[in-house]
C-alpha cells in the first residue's frame, strides 16, 4: 500500500511534523537523536515559533540538526554553542534561541561557555543529550561516561584513577542563579517520550517568557557506540544511566 | 556631529564602534587593550543606540558570540591583544570560512608566549597568513594614528560587509594606548531589521515569513563541494587583492634608498628620514596601511628605482618577507627589528641606514 492510499483510507493518525524535513536522516537505527528531533520540529509548530527560532547546532552526531528540523540554524564550534547563542539572542531578543549539544560538546569542550551563559542567566534553552560517549568520531570516552563503561579510549572501561568521575553538568547547571529550569529527561519509551516534550514545551515558553536559561537534559543510548541493538541499549540505559543520572526536575522556579 | 577629542586609540576605538553604528561588541580584558571594553562599559552604548556590549568569559567565547552575531548578519566586533588573539583563531577561521562579516582588533604586545605588555608587531605572520586552521585571509588594516584607530573602525566593518569576510585592525600597543587629537565620525544610524534582511538575505535571523530557512555553516562533507567552496574563497581574496591595496608613501619622488614600515613605527621611521634628509641621504618611506592584501606593486615600482630597502619593524623580521617577495632578489633587502617591547627611536634607525648605505 503507498502512502497515498493509505492517506486517501483516512486511516492515518501519525505523520511527520511539518517542520521535520524529509532529508534521509543519518542517525544510526534506535539513535534518540530522531525522536528529539521530532519533538523539538512538533513543539516549534505547535507554539508558533517557526517565524522567530534561531537554533544552534553544536559538534558530533547533531552537527547536521540543520538538514532536518525547518529553522534558522547556525552551526557552532565545537562546545561553542551558547556563546553563538548569547549573540543570537541578545542582538535578537524577541527570538527563541536554543542549543542543541552532545556531552562532548557541552560537558567537556564547551563546559565553560556552557556555565558562563546559564551563569549569566541567557534568554535560551539548552537541549544536552547525554548518550555518555562521543558518537559521531567513533564511540570515545566521554565526561559523562559511566566508571566501568567500555569505550574506544577506554576499552577496559573507565577508571576513576585513571579518567576521573562522571560529570554531572546539570547538577552544576542548577545551582546558578541564571538557570530557571534544569531538568533530566529520557526518550527510551513512549511515557519518557511524553515528558520530555512537555519538558521541551516548558523551556521555550521560559526562553520566550526571558526567564532565563533553561536546560533539559535528555539521557540518550547510543546503539553503534554501545555496541548494542537498539532494544539492548535502551534496556541498559535503564539499567545503568539512569542510576547515575536519575530522571526528574532538578530546578524548576 | 563630528566631534574633536583628545583620547587613547584604545578608547577612540570604542567610541568610533558606537558612532559608525557597531550592533555588538563582545571582549574580554588584556593588556594593552582592556581600555576598548571599560571605555564601551562607561558610554552605555545600549542606553542609546542599542549596541549590545559583553564581558566574555574568555576570548574563546568572545569570538564565537561574534560568531553568532554576525551570522544574523548583525555589525559585531571584538578586540583583544596578541595571546588573546592567538585563542581567537579557532573562531576567525569559522567567520571566515563561513564568509561572516565581522570585525577583530588585535592591539599587539610582545610575545611569544605570555610575553610582555609592552607593544609589538610579532603578530604580522599571524594575522596576514590566515592565523587559524584553513586557506583563508582577513583584511588586515594598520593604523598609525588615533585617527585612524577610529577611521578604520568604519572602513573595517564596511569592507567585511562588502566581502563577506573578517578583517582586523592590526595596531601596535603604541597607537592603542597613545593620546591624540582625533575627529570622531557623526553618529550612524543602527541599521534596522528591514535593512539587514535586505542586505544580508543570507542571515539567521529567524525565517519571518521567508520561505526557506537559512543555515550558517563551514561544514561540507564532499570532498567536490569542498573544493568549490574554498574556490570561492579563493576568488573573492583575488578581488580584495585587486581593489582594495591602500598604502602612504613619502619622499620616494627622489629616494635612492626606501624604508618600509606599519603602524607607529611607519611615524617614527618619518622621522628619521627627516633627519637623514638634513643630512643628504634621500630616503623615501612606503607605509602599509592595508598589510593583507600588500602593496606588493607599489614596492616593485620603487623597488626598481632605489639601491637598496629597511624594513624596519617591532619584530624579528616577518614583513620583510612579504617585501623581499616584491622587491625581488637583486636588490638589498635590509631589516631592522627591535622586540621584547622596545621601540626604537628615530636617532636608532638613521643610524641602522647610514651604516647600510655605506
Amino acid at each position: 500500500m503507498t502512502p497515498e492510499e493509505i492517506i486517501a483510507q483516512g486511516t492515518k493518525i501519525y505523520s511527520r511534523p511539518r517542520l521535520l524535513t524529509d532529508n534521509i536522516t543519518h542517525y544510526c537505527p534506535g539513535c534518540g537523536h530522531g525522536v528529539v528531533h521530532r519533538l523539538v520540529a512538533e513543539l516549534i509548530d505547535e507554539m508558533g515559533l517557526e517565524d522567530r527560532t534561531v537554533a544552534v547546532a553544536p559538534v558530533g552526531c547533531a552537527v547536521f540538526a540543520y538538514n532536518y528540523i525547518d529553522v534558522d540554524w547556525v552551526e557552532a564550534a565545537h562546545g561553542r554553542a551558547p556563546a553563538v547563542a548569547t549573540a543570537l539572542s541578545r542582538l535578537n531578543p524577541e527570538n527563541m534561541v536554543f542549543t542543541y549539544q552532545g556531552d562532548g560538546d557541552l560537558a567537556a569542550i564547551g563546559t565553560a561557555e556552557t556555565i558562563h551563559a546559564a551563569n549569566r542567566g541567557e534568554n535560551i534553552t539548552i537541549i544536552f543529550i547525554n548518550n555518555a560517549i562521543y558518537g559521531m568520531t567513533g564511540g570515545q570516552m566521554a565526561p559523562t561516561t559511566l566508571l566501568g563503561q567500555k569505550t574506544a579510549t577506554s576499552p577496559y572501561g573507565r577508571r576513576a584513577d585513571l579518567n576521573g568521575f562522571p560529570l554531572k553538568m546539570s547538577d552544576l547547571l542548577a545551582q546558578l542563579d541564571g538557570t530557571c529550569y534544569v531538568t533530566r529527561q529520557a526518550v527510551y519509551s513512549p511515557a519518557a517520550v511524553r515528558k520530555t516534550k512537555a519538558a521541551l514545551k516548558k523551556a521555550f515558553q521560559n526562553t520566550i517568557d526571558k526567564r532565563g536559561t533553561s536546560v533539559v537534559e535528555i539521557v540518550s543510548n547510543c546503539p553503534s557506540g554501545w555496541k548494542m541493538p537498539p532494544e539492548k541499549a535502551n534496556e541498559w540505559l535503564v539499567a545503568n544511566m539512569t542510576e547515575k543520572y536519575p530522571l526528574g526536575d532538578l530546578k524548576n522556579i | 556631529m563630528e566631534e574633536i577629542k583628545l583620547m587613547k586609540g584604545n578608547e577612540a576605538i570604542a567610541h568610533a564602534a558606537i558612532r559608525f553604528g557597531i550592533d555588538g561588541y563582545f571582549g574580554y580584558p588584556i593588556t594593552p587593550q582592556s581600555e576598548v571594553l571599560e571605555t564601551l562599559e562607561a558610554e552605555m552604548p545600549w542606553e542609546t543606540t542599542g549596541m549590545v556590549v559583553l564581558q566574555a568569559e574568555s576570548e574563546v567565547a568572545a569570538i564565537n558570540m561574534v560568531y553568532g552575531g554576525a551570522a544574523a548578519g548583525k555589525a559585531v566586533m571584538t578586540s583583544s591583544s596578541s595571546p588573546g588573539v592567538s585563542l581567537k583563531q579557532e573562531g576567525i577561521s569559522y567567520i571566515a570560512a563561513a564568509e561572516l562579516p565581522a570585525l577583530i582588533v588585535n592591539v599587539m604586545r610582545g610575545g611569544p608566549g605570555l610575553g610582555t605588555i609592552q607593544p609589538s608587531q610579532s603578530d604580522y605572520f599571524q594575522a596576514t597568513k590566515g592565523g587559524g586552521h584553513g586557506d583563508y585571509h582577513l583584511i588586515v588594516l594598520s593604523p598609525s594614528t588615533v585617527q585612524e584607530m577610529a577611521d578604520f573602525v568604519g572602513l573595517g566593518i564596511d569592507l567585511a560587509f562588502k566581502y563577506r569576510t573578517p578583517s582586523m585592525i592590526l595596531a601596535d600597543g603604541v597607537v592603542g594606548q597613545m593620546m591624540e587629537k582625533v575627529i570622531l565620525p557623526e553618529q550612524r544610524p543602527r541599521r534596522t531589521e528591514a535593512e539587514i534582511a535586505e542586505q544580508c538575505p543570507w542571515a539567521a535571523t529567524g525565517k519571518h515569513g521567508r520561505s526557506h530557512r537559512n543555515i550558517v555553516t563551514s561544514l561540507e562533507m564532499e570532498p567536490e563541494k569542498m573544493e568549490v567552496n574554498n574556490h570561492r574563497l579563493q576568488e573573492k581574496y583575488d578581488l580584495i587583492e585587486a581593489n582594495e591595496v591602500r598604502f602612504e608613501e613619502h619622499f620616494t619622488d627622489d629616494a635612492k634608498y626606501l624604508i618600509v614600515a606599519f603602524g607607529s613605527v611607519a611615524r617614527i621611521c618619518l622621522k628619521a628620514i627627516e633627519d637623514a634628509r638634513e643630512q643628504g641621504i634621500k630616503v623615501g618611506l612606503i607605509r602599509p596601511i592595508t598589510l593583507w592584501p600588500f602593496p606588493k606593486k607599489a614596492i616593485a615600482e620603487l623597488a626598481r628605482k632605489v639601491k637598496g630597502i629597511l624594513v624596519v619593524e617591532l619584530n624579528a623580521g616577518q614583513m620583510i618577507e612579504d617585501v623581499r617577495l616584491a622587491a625581488g632578489s637583486q636588490l638589498p633587502v635590509h631589516h631592522f627589528g627591535r622586540m621584547g617591547g622596545i621601540v626604537p627611536n628615530p636617532d636608532e634607525i638613521r643610524e641602522v641606514l647610514k651604516n647600510i648605505i655605506k
